[in-house]
């Protein structure tokens, strides 16, 4: 897997280790991924399989012991951290299953917050959240704050701050936590319609239903990428019951 | 599920003649159980015999349309209000498959594992695309048909997750399992388990 020069995000033969000697713990060994604009890649693996480690190297929350990452041809490994937080701010959305949104904070403001941060002026992000607030179908709740929200709409909300502006890479850990199936899926396809926008995006899952949504599936087992799947574009003889 | 059911539950909404019945049938199972004209008159023919349908006069386009009878509505209610039983459903050959494969001297059944994960997530993902694409609200049917095999894929999954973890407990190293020995009981209940399962 070579470099591109449309990567949005790119792994070159990552390595983390935690820790040193006999009781070092290596989360990822040698991965390599790139994800293009218009990507979903699902990760999927077992507890302790290095996927939440790779999310966090992707988004620059974490540096790799081995091997570099790059978001937007940006080495990462260059950036100082003010250089780096930038970068996270402007260019990368994060969906958590904690959602972390700010309790005396309304939707909106919650939403704005990052691009505020960043030194947009306050009327131009509230602007932009608004925007972002009504692609995730909530623009009549903006004024409300988050515990007048119910689970789904709070996930909403943290989905509009982690779309708003111009994100490029979207990286989501267990993204539909606790939602009942139908909400979890409604956010599911907020994702899909960003990333079919233009964005691309890495979603942490050990649901296979939500890893269906992914252009991509990889497979990581003892921090390895053991496997990947793409559709083959065979709907007939998957449906006619005679791919077994 | 028999074809006469889905062809008795379409007349419930109207008569209709064999060309529509099977355009209809097709329609609301959103094309994954394709059916040819002939099986559509075959089992007209059948319900007519068995007094749940009566054929009308033809049309002037030489069509006959066929009516569901009050036997053929009550033979409906019960088909609807009877669960579907497990064992009318074919085997699980994947199982079988692995149980195989455990006990097969020389197969690696963690990549008979994910090779199965691969495919089944290939096929998720596919179902997914489909459903992405069906967002109308006449869309539903079609949509809970899609919804059911992506259900069906993901418990495949979990199953696969689930035997990959009891293979990584059961076998710390990566060795094969060791071969059946001949006189061993267990073994033998599985080849005969296997059989039986393979015959019916």
């Amino acid at each position: 897997m070579s470099g591109s020069d449309d990567a949005v995000l790119e792994l070159r033969a990552v390595h983390r280790t935690h820790g040193v000697g006999p009781a070092a713990v290596h989360a990822l060994r040698g991965v390599s991924l790139t994800v293009r604009p218009g990507e979903l890649v699902a990760v999927m693996g077992p507890s302790g399989s290095g996927k939440s480690t790779l999310l966090a190297l992707a988004g620059g929350l974490d540096r790799p012991t081995g091997g570099e990452v790059r978001v937007e041809g940006q080495p990462l490994g260059a950036l100082d951290r003010r250089g780096l937080a930038q970068l996270r701010r402007r260019r990368i959305g994060y969906i958590f299953q904690q959602l972390n949104l700010l309790g005396s904070l309304s939707a909106l403001e919650n939403v704005a917050l990052p691009l505020e941060l960043d030194g947009t002026s306050g009327r131009r992000a509230r602007a932009l959240a608004m925007a972002a607030l009504t692609e995730v179908g909530l623009p009549a709740l903006g004024d409300r704050f988050p515990d007048q929200l119910s689970g789904g709409q709070q996930q909403r909300v943290a989905i509009a701050r982690a779309l708003v502006g111009e994100r490029r890479l979207v990286l989501a850990d267990e993204p539909t936590g606790a939602l009942d199936s139908q909400t979890g899926e409604a956010v599911l396809h907020l994702l899909r319609r960003r990333i079919d926008a233009g964005a691309a995006g890495v979603l942490v899952t050990h649901e296979a239903r939500h890893a269906g949504w992914a252009d991509r599936v990889v497979f990581l087992r003892d921090g390895v990428l053991v496997d990947t799947t793409a559709p083959l574009g065979s709907v007939e003889q998957l449906l006619s019951g005679s791919d077994r | 599920m028999s074809i006469r059911h889905g062809l008795l539950a379409l007349l419930e909404r109207g008569q209709m003649y064999g060309y529509q019945l099977r355009a209809a049938f097709e329609e609301s199972t959103g094309s994954t159980w394709p059916l040819n004209i002939g099986q559509v008159y075959t089992t007209l023919s059948r319900l007519e015999r068995d007094g749940l349908v009566r054929p009308l006069p033809e049309s002037e386009a030489g069509q006959r349309p066929y009516q569901i009878t009050d036997a053929g509505r009550a033979d409906l209610a019960l088909w609807f209000a009877t669960p579907v039983s497990r064992t009318d459903r074919p085997r699980d050959e994947l199982a079988i498959k692995l149980a195989l494969a455990l006990t097969t001297p020389g197969v690696d059944v963690r990549s008979v594992v994910q090779a199965q994960r691969s495919a089944t997530m290939r096929a998720l993902q596919e179902l997914t695309r489909l459903k992405y694409g069906s967002n109308r609200p006449e869309d539903l049917p079609w949509r809970l048909v899609l919804d059911s095999m992506v259900f069906q894929a993901e418990a495949e999954v979990r199953w696969l997750d689930h035997c990959e973890t009891s293979l990584v407990r059961h076998q710390p190293s990566d060795q094969a399992p060791a071969p059946p020995r001949p006189g061993d009981a267990d073994a033998r209940a599985a080849a005969r388990w296997a059989g039986e399962e393979a015959r019916r």
